[in-house]
């Protein structure tokens, strides 16, 4: 199915709101008003954006500790969002997960995860779930090329495939797990590769390319609701800044011509191109969105400022059903 | 009352809670009966042996309205799912705001006795039971294993149900119908007034064993079963200590940081309980080895009735 100039548009604008929370993020990290850790998703926006625009509000996804991105291409609302990078009551969690573990059931954003590959087994239980509603939802697994080195996704591949769950594996080969290269890590360069020891198509896609990501979706999301079962998806793709932060951005230790290359291939400025050629979007439009997503960060920012911290009394509050 | 096996309970709780609430599903590497022929292959899932991934799948199909119970078989293989027991199973309501409810009930065989060595013999509840945000049961007769398993099941948490692989073939009397015994209600099962024994699993039957000798000399033996270890219900073995002045603790878990250690402490620090204490409270527990295989080396490194009957002794003879 061919993109709308709507949703053309509205993708543009949820890779702006992604890049803009992240980079809003880091600033308020390091003015102090956020308190544990942040990843940035910066630079990686197509993949969260091509793969959910393919999604209905009753399929779910699963996230990994760089998160961020993946909630607000799910629909999630980036005022609880940052109240909950800020630690209070009207954060998705009541300020008891923070960053890394931000989910919004009500969208189908089954939570960030501050476990490489943890959330795979999640996401294969939510298929399972889905296959025996039998209503034609998928999941969609997002994790990164560190977590294929673990042992939970060579089982979450195997079981789906063998179960013919309805589940997209979307891997996120930004080139790097922490600190080390996926060559470090792995044999070969491609991730996609293990798909076929598990008997289901592995596409590599170009990960800075929206449209790329989404028709690749596309496939894997229509293999999925027919009942063929699973799909993994390699978006290449690049992280911008650092793996993680704490009080102070850590310095970059990759090389400087390699960070250089990949953001003069920076998806929201080709995706931008994109829409301007196709004419559905006018540079004074693009403007305008650009203005909205700061006008909803400014709201999101207030929003979470004015939230009162928990009150000590509500520790164990949640606890237990 | 009809009897049957602690195993038959089990079955019949899994069977009747499937009948019962379709959003019940069983997953498996195998089972006991044919509850494919009943239930269908959609509902019963045999799985790959990957306890990681089936671990963190039972959470995610009960995140999202369904009530899997995961059976890991033995607690030694759960051992493989850590990631998803620990960093994700426990955490997941509380981390996530309440957001959600995640009723999956996780099963396993635990302790020693049958010649099953070091890797098949472990009784690790202790482990689980630090772990905040995971309920856990631990059932010594029939009746009880098939009222807190139902439980369990129906229970909106994630729930560890640890069954004793020695108490399998035990047979008891079961009472006809939906049979429930809530999670967190020890219960006396033997009243005394001398000495509290403290009996997990297993050793339930092995302190009543011990109590009936003993009274035959006269002295009158309490018999608690906490049956659930969390929530504990510190209140029925306070009120137990209380009344006698003296407990022995008996568990098959080596006593560093086990569930005997939790009950003295629960016991210990309460100061009206502490007050009635008339002797030291009195562990008997496995001994801090891997349990090894020789017939003759496990049932040293287990406790045993006579290691029971010493300690009740000397816990007399140290009143005060």
């Amino acid at each position: 199915m061919a993109l709308s100039t709507t949703g053309m548009a509205q993708m543009l604008r949820t890779m702006i709101l992604i890049r803009e929370f992240d980079e809003r993020a880091i600033r308020l990290r390091v003015a102090g008003k956020i308190y544990g850790a942040v990843h940035p998703y910066v630079g990686q926006e197509a993949v969260a954006v091509g793969v959910c625009a393919n999604l209905t509000r009753s399929d779910r996804v699963t996230s990994t500790h760089r998160g961020h991105g993946h909630c607000i291409a799910k629909g999630a609302d980036v005022r609880r969002m940052m109240a909950e990078l800020f630690g209070r009551v009207d954060g998705y969690c009541k300020g008891k997960g923070g960053s890394m573990h931000i989910a919004d059931f009500a969208v189908g954003m089954l939570g960030a995860n501050g476990i490489v590959g943890g959330g795979l087994p999640i996401a294969c239980g939510a298929a399972l779930a889905a296959q025996l509603e039998g209503k034609g939802d998928v999941t969609v697994c997002f994790f990164g090329d560190g977590a294929a080195a673990e042992g939970e996704f060579h089982e979450a591949l195997n079981i789906t495939s063998a179960w013919k769950l309805p589940i997209v594996f979307v891997c996120e080969n930004n080139q790097y797990a922490a600190n080390n290269t996926v060559a470090v890590q792995h044999p070969g360069v491609d991730i996609a590769a293990h798909a076929g020891a598990y008997h289901m198509p592995g596409v590599i896609v170009d990960g800075n390319d929206v449209l790329a990501v989404h028709a690749a979706t596309e496939e894997a999301v229509a293999r999925a609701r027919r009942g063929d079962g699973p799909s993994l998806l390699e978006c290449k793709t690049y992280r911008w800044h650092f793996h993680a932060m704490r009080n102070t951005p850590p310095p970059d230790t990759r090389p400087p011509e390699e960070i250089a290359s990949w953001k003069a291939r920076d998806p929201i400025a080709r995706f931008e191109r994109d829409v301007r050629e196709r004419g559905v979007l006018s540079a004074p439009e693009i403007r305008a969105i650009r203005e909205r997503v700061s006008a909803d960060l400014d709201e999101a920012v207030a929003f979470a400022e004015a939230s009162p911290f928990p009150d000590a009394k509500d520790l164990l509050v949640d606890m237990y059903a | 009352m009809r009897e049957i096996s602690f195993q038959q309970a089990l079955d019949e709780a899994v069977a009747e809670e499937m009948r019962r609430d379709p959003r019940v599903i069983l997953m498996a590497t195998d089972f006991t009966g044919d509850p494919v022929k009943e239930f269908g292959p959609s509902r019963v899932r045999f799985t790959p042996i990957s306890e990681a991934v089936v671990t963190g799948m039972g959470l995610g199909a009960a995140g999202c309205g369904f009530r899997p119970i995961v059976n890991w078989r033995m607690v030694t293989f759960s051992f493989v799912a850590m990631d998803q027991v620990v960093n994700q199973a426990s955490k997941i309501r509380y981390m996530f705001g309440g957001q959600a409810d995640f009723p999956v009930t996780y099963r396993c065989t635990t302790g020693g006795g049958i010649g099953l060595a070091a890797q098949h013999s472990q009784s690790p509840y202790s482990m689980w039971m630090h772990v905040a945000g995971l309920k856990i049961v631990l059932p010594s007769t029939p009746a009880d294993a098939k009222g807190l398993l139902k439980s369990a099941i129906r229970d909106d948490n994630p729930v560890v149900s640890f069954e004793c692989s020695r108490l399998m073939t035990a047979t008891g009397p079961v009472p006809d119908g939906d049979h429930l015994v809530p999670i967190g209600v020890a219960e006396v099962k033997r009243t005394g007034t001398d000495v509290t024994i403290v009996g997990l699993a297993y050793y339930v039957a092995e302190a009543l064993a011990v109590a009936e000798e003993l009274a035959r000399e006269g002295i009158s033996i309490e018999v608690v079963d906490p049956r659930t270890l969390v929530p504990m219900d510190a209140d029925t073995l306070r009120a137990s200590v209380r009344k006698t002045g003296r407990v022995v603790i008996v568990d098959e878990a080596p006593a560093t940081c086990s569930a005997a250690a939790e009950i003295a402490a629960l016991l210990a620090e309460d100061p009206e309980t502490f007050r009635a204490l008339r002797a030291p409270v009195r562990r008997v527990c496995a001994a801090p080895v891997p349990v090894p295989y020789s017939p003759s080396l496990e049932r040293a490194a287990l406790p045993g009735r006579e290691d029971i009957t010493a300690a009740v002794h000397e816990v007399l003879k140290q009143s005060v």
